[in-house]
């Protein structure tokens, strides 16, 4: 009789290893994506659509249209993972029983948990991109802050490419010179990472986008249009986008499988659920102290479906284990972009920003479709 | 959950060994701001970057650091949350 593989989350993540297990298991699983909307959507794309390089639509795909024949999907809201029952209790009142389960749930964005900053702009969600964009086009002149208000957070090179992107928009529509760009950074260079942030530093100054480092955003006013910070500062806005604070998925914090914010533990490598049995997570979902992207849930992805295939076959687990590898692009603006790629044992490097890079980025969002999600890259 | 490590209560310990920078410095934020006034962290790091980027963000932030002991292969910190 074929195994029960559940999937929470019809993500990159989810949908990869749908794709592999059902593929690799030689018939030996009946693979299930559970996803509350049935609608893929590729999350990179939001930063782009918040300054009109993107149009929503090319960012979304019916996700049954990239799950292989014989995938079953229900678009539905899992409510309640019972972890020793080893069943999943969803929003219609249908439970499905699981031999293997994986979690790629992801994370949400929660602005209510910062005072005041309801009305704060993001470009973290579909709406937040679309609403973003209209409130730049009626900029006329004024400060723009980008401020950071919870760390983890997904793709932490996005405030950085947004400014440069915001900087090419507002010199585009010839209203740079009565625009300043504030960059709040929560630590006391413009990126987490050292290498990379002596390469952005020089590109900012280069393109008078102000930096105020150890600033972490804790409440916002907005009578005064003014954003305060843990430390103590307070700085004034005109236009405010801040990256929301994250946690997991309620379900995760309902069912007990994760820590206070919702991250659920796993085994960095094995990314096997750290208390129990036949559960693993990746991407978002995890508390693996990693970036939060669509890179790392891709090359987790590929490790967590060899154990679920190697499980239900009765093997032993694959050698392959998760090293920590991540690589994303970042964009520098006027056409030019660098890199960052690292895993557990090596520190991050980055190349000199140059065109090919934001071309091989653009390029990647184009194709993603009909490679990514189908387990066509390793 | 209160440990007592020396003569100090601590009230949060945050193992932060084998993370690379700025890792240590991002949880000790995170404690700091869902925690009380008066609670005393702890932080564990190997990170060499944390023995310059936790005391420059406590003295920022104006947060005490109580104690720094070089221990075998990481560093120790203590904090204390201050207002």
């Amino acid at each position: 009789m074929a195994a029960d593989v559940v999937i929470l989350g019809g993500g990159v993540g989810g949908t990869i290893v749908a794709n592999l297990v059902a593929k690799q298991s030689s018939g030996r699983a009946h693979v299930t994506v559970v996803d509350a909307t049935g609608i893929h959507v590729y999350q990179p794309g939001f930063l782009y659509v918040a300054i009109g390089q993107e149009q929503p639509s090319a960012l979304q795909r019916a996700e049954a249209h990239l799950l292989r024949r014989g995938v079953s999907l229900i678009v539905d809201v899992a409510t309640r993972v019972d972890p020793i029952g080893q069943k999943v209790l969803l929003e219609s009142g249908r439970t499905l029983r699981y031999d293997q389960l994986l979690l790629a749930t992801g994370s949400r964005t929660l602005m209510d948990e910062v005072p005041g900053a309801n009305e704060a702009h993001d470009f973290y969600t579909m709406d937040g991109a679309v609403r973003l964009f209209d409130a730049l086009e009626g900029f006329q002149g004024g400060t723009i802050v980008i401020g950071v208000a919870g760390i983890p957070y997904k793709c932490p090179p996005a405030p950085v490419e947004f400014v440069f992107l915001l900087d090419d928009y507002l010199r585009a529509r010839g209203v740079r010179e009565k625009a300043q760009i504030k960059l709040l950074s929560p630590l006391n260079r413009a990126f987490t990472i050292e290498a990379t942030s002596r390469l952005v530093q020089p590109i900012l100054n280069e393109r008078g986008i102000e930096l105020t480092g150890f600033f972490n955003v804790e409440s916002v006013d907005p009578v005064a249009k003014t954003v305060s910070s843990l430390e103590g500062e307070t700085v004034a806005y005109d236009l405010l986008v801040l990256v929301p604070p994250h946690r997991g998925q309620k379900v995760i914090e309902d069912s007990g499988l994760g820590d206070e914010r919702g991250w659920v533990p796993v085994d960095k490598n094995t990314l096997k659920h750290t208390k129990f049995e036949h559960i693993w997570a990746i991407g978002d979902t995890t508390n693996i102290p990693i970036s939060k992207s669509g890179s790392v849930a891709h090359y987790e992805a590929t490790v967590a479906a060899a154990e679920i295939v190697a499980e239900l076959k009765g093997e032993l687990p694959p050698a392959h284990v998760y090293d920590g590898k991540v690589m994303c692009f970042l964009e520098t603006g006027r056409g030019e972009a660098t890199t960052i790629s690292f895993d557990y044992d090596h520190p991050p490097v980055s190349p000199t920003p140059a065109r090919r890079w934001h071309w091989a980025k653009a390029l990647f969002n184009k194709t993603y479709w009909h490679t990514v999600p189908q387990g066509r890259l390793p | 959950m209160s440990t007592l490590v020396g003569k100090l209560q601590i009230d949060k310990t945050i193992d932060a060994r084998g993370m690379a920078c700025p890792g240590p410095l991002m949880n000790l934020i995170g404690a700091i701001r869902q925690g009380q006034v008066g609670q005393v962290f702890e932080v564990l790091s190997s990170d060499e970057g944390s023995k310059t980027d936790i005391p420059a963000w406590l003295a920022k932030a104006r947060h005490d650091l109580v104690e720094v002991v070089q221990d075998n292969g990481y560093t120790h910190f203590v904090v204390r949350k201050a207002r």
